[in-house]
């Protein structure tokens, strides 16, 4: 099926665009921008005037919560909601149950997002097996299962030998270990930034200094393995710095950070609101504005949407007793948006901290609209502004912080492969 | 952000912590406890404001003395009272917190009383109960003790009179105390000019300064020339590990002894809101000497809880 998305405004970071443009695309592949191929007859038209174009997004963290949670989350009902935020690409947590850390469970939920074929489902394996932090997991078998990288979730390796070992291995065969930086004991109960609030509150905090040490031990690591790293959602201001300086002297370390962490602070939990109950929690207004600027000077490299669907009763309870997490695939967009009017980012360095990037994190030949490429597509209205409701969520976990907000970027259009999956 | 606690018009809904009360509102719970002081010492102890009304004193965490002052004042306000120990019945059974209060408002509750050792628990249920029903908190993790708060400035209120010229010590583990939050903020809230939170600095939270109180570490120091020394109870499980190192060194360090009392104002009070840890953190002969003020404490925090159920009943 040809078609062809004519006069939007197409953005591609990687291939310096950001004009008006028509996309030809034709054996699910991006056949032509700007100039019609030779004897091309559109099946289809797409008329994006006042719309923007640009690769489908990618986002770094997304817990679909199958197998093992579908009370939670199915994975047809979170795919359809990836598609209604515009994201064609998707790395999951090894954090189901059971744990993804066996080539078959991998090969199953490969096999049942394929059969959607609704968003490309990357999982992430997990590093050690049962994430239990004690024994490393067959990466090769996993890798070959269609593992991209390994991670462990939010669950810490303890034994600092057993991550040395697990860096190093997966060093071997140049494989990236995704982590979050959290020393475990310093955290523990914890529920909110150990900070002004939680003092207020007498809620159980969780220090800084939590992630800063958790952070200093995987970069030593990682400098003594030469393993490929990647932080998962930092949340503290001087973690920005240790990354900068990582990164200056050469380890090859990349970090991203949620969504949510660009507009939220520890002061909206307010009276104790467990839809603000997130993991790393809500930090400081001084954590926030460094983590805006490290995304906007590109120490952080991407946005992720932290999607963690959890169901209402798990939040119906009092905020340390609820579970930790809200729904995001569908706000990846706006909320990245958000932040780039706010801090004068252009458009393109926004969209890059949610294609490019990340895809290159990912290690995946996405994020881009070369000729010749999967034509993944995002085409979003960037004036439109809409409510976040409950009812207006695809996805099963109807949990957000920012439920109530107008928010601007609704996407119209998603194309995966080609074809159209979502149209609104 | 809207205060939860209080109606549209600016009355009290609930009283689920100090924090964010005006100050009239503060004076008029204690006002009227001041009116209830007597009733105790009448031949019949009851008066009818809270006839026909059924208060439910919901404990999730066990407290002996709370739910027995919280009956002693609802059955002296002349309501029905029922008593419903949670951790050892529905939840154990594993009822949600929501199903039980379900329940009680089915059954035509009026004033929930509420204890539970998750901070915010009662703030959860005053947003879930419709608007007939009051909810008073009576100790939700380490957030807030308001009773308590309450009780302890009525007492500071009757030994010094004048508030806007008061230095109070509170002293021990701030960290886990419901009591001490609340104490701060009814303190800072009637315009007390110093308060001053006095303990290691495993036992405070970080940014506690923000609270409004000013910060010591060493007992002397933080206790000279204070006019009401509030201890506040260590638990016995804190005692070992990473927090303290043991009962003897604490003594030694924040126990108040009359040595180190001698360093606040010779007409000091001291004050404790129970149950005491006698020679860990405080000395029988200061608990039990001639400034110690912690028995009247008691009897105050009757006339307090009667103040808040009348006014929450008068405001519904």
């Amino acid at each position: 099926m040809n078609i062809l998305i004519k006069n939007g405004h197409v953005i591609d970071p990687k291939n310096g665009l950001d004009a008006k443009h028509d996309i030809y695309i034709a054996n699910h592949k991006i056949a032509s921008v700007g100039k019609a191929p030779d004897s091309f007859i559109a099946d289809q038209t797409i008329d994006a005037t006042g719309l923007v174009v640009c690769p489908g997004l990618v986002d770094l963290s997304a817990r679909l919560r199958e197998p093992g949670f579908e009370y939670k989350a199915t994975l047809e009902s979170e795919l359809q909601a990836a598609v209604a935020g515009g994201i064609t690409s998707l790395a999951c947590p090894p954090d189901t149950d059971p744990v993804l850390d066996e080539p078959g469970l991998v090969e199953m939920l490969k096999h049942r997002a394929k059969q959607l074929n609704l968003t490309n489902v990357y999982p992430l394996g997990a590093l050690t097996s049962q994430l239990a932090g004690k024994q490393i997991t067959e990466m090769c078998e996993l890798a070959e299962a269609g593992c991209v990288g390994f991670s462990q979730a939010d669950t810490a390796i303890i034994d600092t030998q057993v991550l040395w070992r697990a860096m190093q291995y997966a060093a071997t065969f140049g494989f990236t270990v995704w982590l979050r930086a959290e020393e475990p004991f310093m955290a523990k109960d914890g529920v909110a930034h150990d900070g002004e609030i939680a003092a207020r509150l007498g809620l159980k905090g969780i220090p800084a200094a939590a992630e800063t040490l958790a952070l200093a031990a995987i970069l030593s690591i990682a400098k003594e393995t030469g393993a490929k790293v990647h932080i998962c959602r930092l949340s503290c201001g001087e973690s920005i710095a240790m990354v900068r300086e990582a990164k200056k002297q050469g380890l090859q370390v990349t970090c991203d950070v949620s969504a949510n962490h660009l507009h939220l602070t520890e002061h909206d939990i307010g009276f104790f609101d467990a839809y603000f109950h997130l993991k790393p929690p809500l930090r400081s207004q001084r954590d926030k504005d460094a983590l805006i600027a490290g995304l906007k000077d590109g120490t952080i490299d991407a946005t992720c949407s932290d999607h963690t669907p959890v169901d209402d009763d798990a939040k119906l309870v009092p905020f340390g007793e609820s579970e930790a997490g809200a729904t995001g695939l569908e706000l990846l967009l706006p909320l990245t948006l958000k932040w780039a009017t706010e801090n004068k980012v252009k458009l393109v360095d926004a969209i890059t901290r949610i294609t490019l990037a990340p895809a290159s994190i990912l290690g995946i030949d996405s994020g881009h609209l070369s000729v010749n490429a999967n034509a993944d597509i995002c085409i979003f209205d960037p004036e439109q502004y809409w409510k976040i409701e409950s009812k207006a969520l695809l996805s099963q976990g109807k949990n957000s912080p920012f439920l109530g907000l107008e928010l601007a970027g609704k996407v119209r259009y998603t194309l995966l492969n080609g074809q159209v999956v979502y149209q609104n | 952000m809207h205060n939860p606690q209080l109606s549209d018009d600016g009355k009290l809904k609930h009283l689920l912590s100090i924090e964010g009360l005006p100050r009239n509102i503060l004076n008029q719970i204690l006002d009227t406890a001041e009116s209830f002081v007597g009733v105790a010492e009448r031949e019949v102890k009851k008066v009818p404001l809270l006839r026909g009304k059924t208060v439910c004193n919901i404990f999730f965490e066990n407290s002996t003395r709370t739910r027995t002052t919280f009956e002693i004042a609802a059955k002296r306000l002349s309501a029905d009272v029922i008593n419903l120990n949670v951790n050892t019945s529905s939840q154990s059974k594993g009822e949600t917190i929501l199903d039980t209060i379900d329940n009680l408002i089915a059954m035509h509750a009026d004033m929930f009383v509420v204890r539970h050792a998750q901070s915010g628990a009662a703030h959860f249920i005053a947003r879930h109960v419709g608007p007939h029903i009051n909810v008073i908190n009576a100790g939700d993790g380490r957030h807030a003790h308001p009773t308590q708060g309450l009780l302890d400035v009525f007492t500071v209120r009757h030994y010094k009179p004048d508030m806007h010229n008061l230095r109070v010590a509170i002293v021990g583990d701030v960290l886990h105390s419901r009591v001490a939050r609340s104490e701060i903020h009814a303190l800072t809230t009637l315009g007390v000019p110093e308060v001053r939170v006095i303990a290691p600095k495993t036992l405070l939270p970080q940014h506690v300064e923000k609270l409004g109180v000013h910060v010591y570490h060493d007992m002397r120091e933080g206790l000279k020339d204070v006019d009401v020394v509030m201890m506040l109870r260590l638990q016995n499980e804190r005692m070992n590990g990473a927090l303290l190192p043991s009962a003897q060194e604490y003594f030694k360090c924040y126990g108040l002894t009359q040595e180190k009392l001698d360093y606040a104002k010779p007409d000091a009070i001291v004050m404790h809101p129970g149950p005491m840890n006698r020679g860990v953190e405080i000395d029988s002969a200061v608990a039990d000497g001639n400034q110690s003020v912690i028995l009247p404490q008691v009897t105050y925090g009757i006339a307090v809880r009667m103040a808040v159920m009348s006014i929450l009943a008068g405001n519904s």
